[in-house]
């Protein structure tokens, strides 16, 4: 059934928009918040960035546009779309500050989140020193219902109405803050979990409830029970921050003003739905980074091309083929993996402030996972961190320069960085500069790892990709990490700071609905097939049809999830519905054998059985055009501010220091140099040359490549 | 004679100095092949084995076949050794047979595929994996007849065999393999999934030595060997005490019966170092079983289980591999229950693997008591299921269950989680959408878990309401000896398994039997054991013992155990002290071990009043394997 049983409708959109106007994308970052302001009439941009406001992050935000708006010398009043991504959900499930959850089970199934998939990571022996972290709801907030679906969706036992409202009323007495239902087999029939959701709210009405059907209608109950439960337990924490943002927009741009939130899929929810699900949004972050280097690539004409998105503690990388984002159906965070799709955002454990340590039997070099943070930091910041980190080694080695701006308030001292630095060449006894580097090229070689599961593994090769780097530190690494997995050209985008808001600003409206449908593809048809498909669309269609999208504006696509008989994955073959009618199931079995191919080397003559059927809406896309630069020559020497060296494959080089902001298109940046801007510097590294191209982006070539001559 | 390698190049590698940080980027590639090889098998087998519960292990080598990465250390030696043809490229050889190499697999369901990856005419690695096929023929579904006296009984036996020869598929002999098993579907595609990731091994293999020239990945290779021999060096001479005045470490466990009857059967080792070298001995362990829970320990795999569990508590990151063979002597006489001789059965071999591990707990941990773990889930108790359905179609389950992780110096065991590294369970609503199966009950079983200051982790129970008429067979153990407690910790409790009929007749279900009939309405309730508790009980904060009884996962009358008092939902403080007081005038246990019993048969006079079963009589070994053992 689909997916939008028991949630209230949307009420966040009265009517349609204003023609035109401006759009404004808020990313907020641990550091920084970053704003973007859209002119849809000019196609003029305006930045800002402030300092995030940990405490209550929406401080930042309307700090942030106040400071936009007097830059860009606009009214607040003329904004009609704020489009937000954030780390709220994130954050509260790694800093373990979400609600108190009840759950309610089907009898017989109450420890399901305790065995969980009975998984102990680490290995043979791991047991040894894992300690399982609690669920997130706790046990002692845990009841059974007495009813029971069978696996078709028929009810074997009735749901015992009184014991269970006996039952609820206790536990939503108990000081429990959200309250989550999770029955088994309740992806075939959620009525029961409908119905017990109803008396838990005719009991307490201010206690949010999240239904399992509601929130993952998909087999597996341990996964589905997970999701929900952290549905419930970013919530609260998730709705009181998106409730306060809309309504002091609101107050500043008027009522109408539309507030959308990233999710995870890189699509747009209202400001209701986040507040619905938001177990939708635990990387609505990182998306906006994806999207932002979605629009980039488009300016720059580049289809294909993996993302990297290095800050201080993590490291996210994705894949974009031929302009679209590859995506998956979980979404990981932390040690809590839940079944909400997402952008194929894999996130490694080392950044900046990752820090490199030596053990003492193996004697290996190792970086990360612990970071030094922001407190105390990277040796070189100053802040009483003594730890040799990333960021400390790319200071010894010249890359981030001790008059780099970082943001504008932050020094950093050479010093420092080189005595934490030096702990590590004292006890592999090699110089500073060799452990700087040894660092630096561990922590990438982690990277490649990362970048390595979003491409190898799913059957594409690098060499066919650009890599774009942004983030606080993705410059500096970029070009080393295109020169190991050979994905020419590294860009750097202009702002990679702000890439997320960019992201944010650009997104195109997006809604889907989906139903888990098992079936053998011979035991169906393509006509039941099309006819279910064609009622997820509609379905889908009507919130974008009520945020004030014209049916002409929006495009559809078909998903099918389909395997072989037997298999516990599923592939998704995309198909639009054109192609459907024209081919059928016929079409879809095709193609996903050709990508069963691809990805795992062989195909089989097994049987092929579906798995579950979506319609994809999106509304139009919006173009900018960036005002162009005028062409320059390829001298780019005007923009160097000062000679400086830097250590790369062993040796010291001597190079230049630029700055980015005097930089035109059609120069050209000699390796070895390094471009420093607002909030990010750039390493060109020896041999390589950076180009700059008519928007502004650094593409960065092998000194021989034919594109650098 | 050993099999005879084809190289077109004759060059041999030299040993060049590799600097230590590509060393470590070497290191974190294989690593990266190796999660690479998983995530492509598991998501294209099909069997309920290998796809949910991960019951497939891969591993690369070296071009001499040593382990670099995986779990188990090198399948490698055994073949290699014992092959009479050529090794070429484009080679992939199976085989199934534990006496064809050196018990590198333990039975015949694991499937064990082995490539040499070339390299500009030179050998210069190995991809090897296997993985637990849910069935391979024999006498019963499932492949693992209890009551085999011979290997014969249990399947196809397929002695080394090249299944790919120059790069082509034997797809006649593929076929004669597959003609011979109930499930051919699962086994085809489970067998293309693990040639799969073995291709994805070689492309990564082939993309080092491109990156980093082969003499510079061949000697990293060797580094890191050699890395985790100065290791483990360390480790050794760390916990393993010198043997002065011939003053030996010794433990012994037992597996509780062999299905026929008879048991406990003991496995015992004694340690001790000289020098750098750690000696283990098996010497004292029974002869050989007449059934099929024999166990082909191979002395290499043995010596990889040791050093994956040390080197857990020091460097987890390191990619453990073979390098410290030489520094490890393991003895295991010829005929005794660890080396049976052929043509003896070998299916039923899981429990004793199993075990392995806890008697290695309790022999490291007399020499450093802190770092001592209970005893745990040493097992992968297997529920099996088939038969015709009502349309006349073929139905066959194969399901590993699991229990208790013991409590540790870290903290308390999980609750019915996996010791082995990988596995999964199997989603109920997964088995309920694809066999005649409803599951009734899936949860821990309060106060099955030792109690301790750290508390062993509880066993579960499974209900299974059986849809259609059938067959069930069970392996299990420690049913009749007890998960042991250590540092004053108890004993978890044992496992039991109950058949409720429809006519609600009970029927107690032995730990291990085949062909047990079953109809529609039956339900089966498989409860495994917990873990056995670490340190004194009476020192676990009440405050934790409360909580433990407010989840459910301890009674209050449990909750005894650890001198805690609680009445209405709180801990009665004046009755707890009273309580406590009272347990610490009793005389201490002496030792460190607490098993739950004085001696087997002190165990044996109260096994039918305790478990409803008569002993097992003591096993009677051939004469000529006693004598072997000893």
């Amino acid at each position: 059934m689909p997916d939008t049983a028991d949630l209230a409708a949307d009420k966040s959109s009265p009517g349609g928009r204003r023609a035109s106007g401006l759009r404004l994308g808020v990313d907020v970052g641990g550091t920084f918040t970053d704003l973007l302001l859209l002119d849809e009439k000019n196609g003029r941009t305006y930045m800002a960035k402030v300092p995030s406001t940990p405490q209550d992050s929406s401080v930042g935000v309307l700090n942030g546009i106040e400071k936009i708006c007097r830059t860009a010398g606009v009214d607040p009043q003329n904004i009609t779309e704020v489009m937000h991504g954030t780390t709220v959900a994130t954050n509260t499930v790694l800093t373990s500050s979400g609600a108190l959850v009840g759950l309610v089970t089907t009898k017989g199934y109450r420890d399901t989140l305790q065995i969980a998939r009975s998984y102990v990571p680490g290995g043979l022996g791991g047991w040894v020193i894992w300690n399982k972290r609690p669920p997130l709801a706790p046990l002692e907030f845990t009841i059974e219902a007495d009813e029971r679906m069978d696996a078709r969706g028929n009810v074997i036992v009735r749901l015992d109405e009184q014991a269970i409202r006996r039952d609820l009323e206790k536990l939503l007495a108990s000081g429990i803050e959200a309250l989550t239902i999770a029955l088994f087999n309740s992806y075939t029939n959620d009525a029961h979990e409908r119905r017990i959701a109803e008396i838990a709210r005719e009991i307490a009405p201010n206690i949010p409830v999240s239904t399992s059907a509601a929130v993952m209608p998909e087999m597996y109950e341990y996964e589905r029970t997970e999701t929900t439960v952290v549905n419930s337990y970013v919530r609260p924490v998730v709705s009181k921050y998106v409730a306060n943002l809309q309504g002091e927009i609101q107050r500043r741009m008027g009522g109408d003003v539309n507030l959308r939130i990233l999710r995870s899929d890189g699509g747009l929810s209202s400001a209701q739905g986040a507040m619905d699900q938001p177990v939708n949004l635990l990387m609505s972050g990182p998306a906006g980074g994806v999207a932002g280097a979605l629009w980039i690539a488009k300016q720059a004409k580049i289809k294909n091309l993996l993302t990297f998105d290095m800050g201080g503690t993590s490291t996210d990388v994705a894949l974009i083929q031929n302009s679209v984002a590859r995506t998956r159906r979980e979404t990981r965070v932390g040690d809590v993996t839940v079944r909400a799709p997402s952008i194929d955002v894999r996130t490694v454990g080392a950044g900046g402030g990752s820090i490199a340590y030596i053990p003492e039997l193996t004697k290996a070099l190792r970086v990360g996972p612990q970071s030094a943070g922001a407190v105390p930091g990277p040796a070189a910041y100053k802040k009483g961190g003594e730890q040799p980190t990333v960021t400390d080694a790319n200071v010894v080695l010249g890359y981030l320069p001790s008059d780099a701006k970082l943001g504008g308030d932050m020094e950093i001292s050479r010093e420092l960085a080189t005595q934490a630095v030096g702990k590590i060449a004292e006890t592999l006894s090699i110089s500073v500069e060799d452990a700087a580097e040894g660092i630096v090229r561990i922590v990438n070689e982690n990277m490649v790892g990362a970048l390595r599961l979003v491409s190898v593994e799913q059957g594409y090769d690098p060499r066919d990709f650009a890599l774009i780097g942004f983030g606080g530190a993705g410059p500096l690494h970029a070009n080393a990490l295109a020169r190991i997995v050979k994905s020419w050209p590294a860009v750097i985008p202009p702002g990679p700071g702000v890439l997320c808001a960019y992201g944010d600003a650009t997104t195109r409206l997006r809604n889907e609905a989906s139903q888990t449908y098992v079936t053998l593809v011979r035991a169906t048809s393509d006509a039941e097939i099309g006819a279910k498909l064609k009622e997820l669309a509609a379905s889908a269609a009507k919130e974008l049809t009520d945020e004030g999208v014209s049916t002409k504006e929006q495009t559809v696509l078909y998903q099918v999830d389909i395997r072989y008989k037997g298999q516990g994955m599923k592939l998704t073959v995309d198909i639009t519905p054109a192609d459907f009618a024209a081919e059928g199931l016929a079409g879809v079995t095709r193609r996903f054998d050709a990508e069963h191919e691809q990805l795992f080397t062989f195909a089989l003559d097994a049987e092929h059985e579906l798995v579950g059927l979506r319609a994809v809406v999106q509304g139009a896309e919006k173009s900018f055009v960036n005002p162009e630069a005028a062409r320059d020559g390829t001298d780019a020497s005007a923009a160097r501010t000062h000679p400086t060296r830097i250590y790369a494959d062993g040796a010291w080089r001597d190079g230049h220091i630029y700055d980015r902001g005097k930089l035109k298109p059609g120069n050209k940046v000699p390796g070895p140099a390094v471009v420093t801007e607002m909030d990010s510097t750039t390493v060109i590294l020896p041999d390589h040359v950076g180009v700059i191209d008519d928007v502004g982006n650094i593409l960065i070539w092998p000194a021989d490549h034919k594109n650098a001559r | 004679m050993p099999a005879r390698i084809i190289e077109t190049n004759t060059t041999p590698f030299s040993r060049v100095a590799v600097d230590p940080i590509s060393l470590d980027i070497v290191e974190n590639a294989l690593r990266n092949a190796r999660n690479e090889m998983d995530a492509v098998l598991f998501r294209t087998a099909m069997s309920p084995g290998i796809r949910e519960q991960h019951d497939a292990f891969p591993m690369i080598a070296n071009h001499e076949g040593k382990m670099v990465v995986g779990q188990f250390g090198s399948f490698l030696y055994g073949f290699i050794a014992g092959y009479g043809g050529t090794i070429e490229d484009g080679d992939i050889f199976i085989t199934n047979d534990p006496y064809s190499c050196g018990g590198a697999v333990s039975h015949l369901n694991d499937w064990l595929l082995m490539m040499p990856i070339f390299h500009n005419g030179k050998l210069v690695s190995w991809a090897a994996m296997f993985g637990h096929m849910t069935d391979v023929g024999g006498k019963v579904p499932g492949s693992l007849p209890t009551d085999a006296k011979m290997i014969y009984e249990e399947g196809i036996i397929i002695p080394p065999t090249k299944i790919y020869r120059k790069a082509q598929l034997q797809d006649e002999i593929l076929n004669i393999m597959l003609h011979n098993t109930r499930m051919p579907e699962w086994n085809k595609s489970d067998f293309f999934a693990i040639i799969a990731a073995l291709r994805l091994a070689e492309r990564r293999v082939r993309e080092n030595i491109e990156r980093f020239g082969a003499d510079e990945y061949i000697s990293a290779m060797w580094d890191m060997l050699d890395r985790n021999r100065a290791a483990m060096s360390a480790i050794i001479q760390m916990i393993i005490p010198e043997a002065k005045d011939g003053k030996k470490a010794y433990f012994e466990d037992w597996i509780d019966d062999d299905g026929m009857g008879n048991g406990p059967y003991k496995i015992a080792c004694s340690l001790h170092r000289e020098g750098e070298i750690a000696y283990f001995d098996f010497s004292a362990s029974d002869p050989q079983s007449f059934s099929s829970i024999n166990f082909l320990l191979n002395e290499e795999m043995f010596k990889m289980f040791f050093g994956a569990f040390t080197i857990n508590l020091f460097d987890p990151q390191i990619l453990f591999n073979d390098g410290f063979y030489d520094l490890v002597n393991v003895h295991i006489p010829e005929g005794c229950i660890l080396k049976p001789k052929k043509p003896a059965a070998l299916s039923c071999r899981t429990h004793m693997l199993g075990r392995i591990f806890d008697l290695m707990g309790g022999l490291l941990g007399q020499g450093a008591p802190d770092a001592l773990n209970a005893a745990g889930f040493s097992d992968s108790p297997h529920f099996m299921y088939s038969g015709f359905d009502k349309d006349g179609e073929w139905y066959q389950l194969f399901q590993i269950g699991f229990g208790g992780v013991p409590g540790r110096p870290a903290g308390d065991g999980p609750d019915g989680h996996s010791m082995w590294p990988a596995f999964t369970n199997v989603p109920n609503e997964f088995l309920e959408a694809y066999f005649p199966l409803r599951i009734r009950e899936y949860s821990t079983i309060p106060d099955s878990g030792g109690a301790g200051l750290h508390r062993g982790g509880n066993g579960i129970v499974i209900a299974y309401e059986m849809m259609e008429k059938g067959e069930v067979s069970i392996h299990d153990d420690r049913w009749l000896t007890y998960p042991w407690g250590v540092n004053g910790g108890q004993p978890g409790l044992r496992s039991t398994k109950c058949l409720v009929r429809t006519d609600g007749t009970e029927v107690n279900i032995p730990s291990k039997c085949d062909r047990i009939e079953v109809n529609p309405g039956d339900i089966l309730y498989f409860n495994t054991w917990g873990g056995g508790g670490w340190g004194d009980p009476a020192a676990r904060p009440a405050e934790t013992v409360l909580a433990d009884v407010k989840r459910g996962l301890v009674t209050e009358a449990g909750a005894k155990r650890y001198g805690v008092v609680i009445s209405n939902g709180e801990v009665d403080q004046a009755a707890t002290r009273t309580l406590r007081q009272e347990m610490s005038a009793k005389p201490k246990r002496e030792g460190l071990f607490d098993r739950g019993f004085t001696s087997i048969e002190e165990l044996k006079d109260r096994c039918k009043e305790e478990t409803g079963f008569d002993a097992p009589r003591a096993p009677v070994f051939r004469k000529q394997f006693r004598m072997a053992a000893e």
